[in-house]
């Protein structure tokens, strides 16, 4: 008795190939509108921002006359900005992922703690700006300083980059902690020299891609409310500042048409400097990449 | 005649050593539970220096649990609870002032699958030192040379020391993890199944390298193949179901075992 009836199969053939064929395009498709939409954002982007995109447009303050606008705050900002937001949010994600996976007993409160950090991620940010108003800018009486935007864009990315630690050090095998305890090592000695080198990878890339958000982010800078014309860059943290995405959104909604086209320069900055954070963290996870 | 004159210059060297042999581990009514599962039972043990001890026994019967609560490794475990004492040269290793990295620089382990760190030759044996405060280049050179030399691997690896350990084969790993264990000089070596993931040839050197280091080293082993326990040991526990049914004298053990479940065993009727 066969159960399985070739003429049957061979039937059927030509019917499963076509569906494979055709479902092949439809994910093609899904695909291509992702591209074709991203090339048409590109291409009216740099069409329009080109044109003011001169090494002027890199030293200039910001101005009422389009042709003499300038990033030159903005981008002093923006970097200011990283400067407190690299240590901070790394310190503590970095800090953080260490103590759930390596030191916290495994007990309801830790899977209470790992799940709400997942759900944090997904907090809208500009929750996370008024968050930022409250306790930072008001009640430590920061001002609309550096380091009270940095401190709530430290926040807002915090989740993303303990997620990414985590995930990190739990992909460094049990067997090597092991070894390490069974020759006596202590615990954070065993972090140090075997946990840390296998996992610094991961940690930096999710680090990297994490501050890249910060770096766009504007909903908590409005919240803040940091100031889009200022006519000197930043001398220190408590100093006041503007960034990047607030600059672009202050002059979309500019009412002259030529403000538009100086945005587009603007984001074409901004991508730039995206373009370069991303490609470190793809380099460093190719350097450092181990097999195990 | 050989066969003869063999075990006859075997059983007179056991005797000349036996009596100035201490225990280097006594173990007395240990117990042991994963949550509700009572793994070891009344365990008795006196395991002496500068020898062999083979633990022989089936799949689940505790002889893994055994040796890992030895250098208290099994205390990873979260659900793990033990009563009972295992003295280490007459200090219970479960007092609460017992330090567990000191009784790990004393106790090394070997394990079952090769886990070199995914760090260089050197880096790989120098770590152990390094973790206990050794600096000093040239006393870390000087380390790892022992240590691989002692390990029977230094000529196979003494001109690639830089290289990641990750390169060698599985039964050049495990010949570096036994280095690396040699390089905090320990008291002991605990070894859960060192060969069972090696091919017959790296299973050999790794037992000649064992009866090498029965010399200055008190060598407690785990395997699941009794030809290689009779090869190599000097005394062998037998456990079942989490209890000791036999320590003896591996030839004894092996030729005359005074308990049926042990006899059964070892003539393959069953496990």
């Amino acid at each position: 008795m066969k159960y399985v009836n070739h003429e049957e199969v061979a039937a059927k053939t030509k019917t499963r190939l076509t569906k494979n064929t055709l479902l092949k395009g439809v994910f093609a498709a899904a695909t291509g509108f992702g591209l074709i939409v991203l090339a048409i954002l590109l291409y009216r982007i740099v069409t329009q921002g080109s044109d003011y995109l001169s090494f002027e447009f890199f030293t200039s303050f910001a101005s009422r006359i389009p042709e003499n606008s300038g990033i030159k705050a903005a981008i002093l900002g923006s970097v200011y900005l990283m400067l407190v937001v690299a240590p901070v949010s790394m310190f503590l994600g970095v800090g953080t992922a260490i103590y759930l996976e390596e030191y916290a007993k495994r007990n309801r409160f830790t899977n209470f703690i790992k799940v709400n950090i997942s759900n944090l991620a997904g907090v809208p940010s500009v929750v996370f700006g008024l968050l930022g108003l409250t306790i930072f800018v008001r009640y430590f009486d920061l001002g609309i300083s550096i380091l009270a935007a940095g401190l709530t864009m430290s926040l807002l990315i915090l989740p993303i980059i303990i997620v990414a630690s985590q995930e990190a050090i739990r992909a460094v095998p049990n067997e090597l902690r092991e070894a390490s305890f069974a020759m006596g090592a202590t615990r954070w000695q065993t972090i140090l020299r075997v946990v840390l080198p296998a996992s610094i990878p991961g940690i930096l890339t999710g680090s990297i891609l994490a501050l890249s958000r910060a770096i766009g982010e504007t909903a908590p800078l409005v919240v803040i409310g940091i100031p889009t014309i200022l006519m000197f860059t930043p001398d220190g943290i408590m100093s006041t500042f503007t960034a990047l995405p607030m600059q672009i959104f202050d002059w979309t909604k500019r009412p002259q048409v030529e403000f538009h086209d100086v945005a587009a320069a603007g984001i074409i900055v901004l991508m730039g400097l995206l373009i370069i954070m991303n490609s470190i963290a793809v380099f460093i996870r190719n350097k450092y990449q181990k097999r195990y | 005649m050989t066969t003869i004159v063999k075990p006859e210059v075997k059983t007179a060297e056991k005797e000349t050593v036996k009596k100035n042999k201490s225990s280097v581990y006594k173990t007395e009514q240990l117990n042991l539970w994963y949550g509700s599962n009572h793994a070891l039972k009344n365990i008795d043990l006196d395991i002496k220096e500068n020898e062999v001890t083979a633990i022989i026994g089936p799949s689940g019967c505790g002889k893994s649990t055994y040796i890992k609560t030895l250098n208290r490794m099994i205390e990873t475990i979260p659900s793990v609870k033990t009563s009972g004492v295992i003295n280490y040269r007459d200090k219970n290793i479960f007092d609460k002032e017992y330090q567990v990295e000191e009784l790990r620089t004393k106790v090394g382990m070997v394990f079952q699958k090769p886990n070199p760190f995914p760090k260089s030759i050197y880096d790989n044996i120098a770590y152990g030192p390094r973790i206990h405060g050794i600096k000093n280049k040239k006393i870390l050179d000087q380390i790892v040379e022992k240590s691989l030399r002692g390990a029977a691997i230094w000529d196979e690896v003494k001109d690639r020391l830089s290289e990641n350990a990750y390169g060698l084969s599985g039964g050049q790993q495990q010949r570096i993890c036994i280095a690396r264990c040699l390089a905090i000089e320990p008291d002991v070596i605990l070894m859960d199944e060192p060969t069972s993931a090696l091919d017959p040839i790296s299973t050999l050197k790794v037992e000649e390298l064992v009866q090498d280091l029965k010399k200055d080293y008190s060598i407690i082993i785990v395997t699941h193949n009794m030809q290689q326990a009779a090869r190599i040991s000097d005394k062998t526990a037998f456990f079942l179901n989490g209890e000791v049914v036999e320590f003896d004298e591996t030839d004894k053990i092996f030729s005359n075992p005074s308990d049926e479940r042990t006899e059964d065993y070892i003539s393959g009727r069953f496990g």
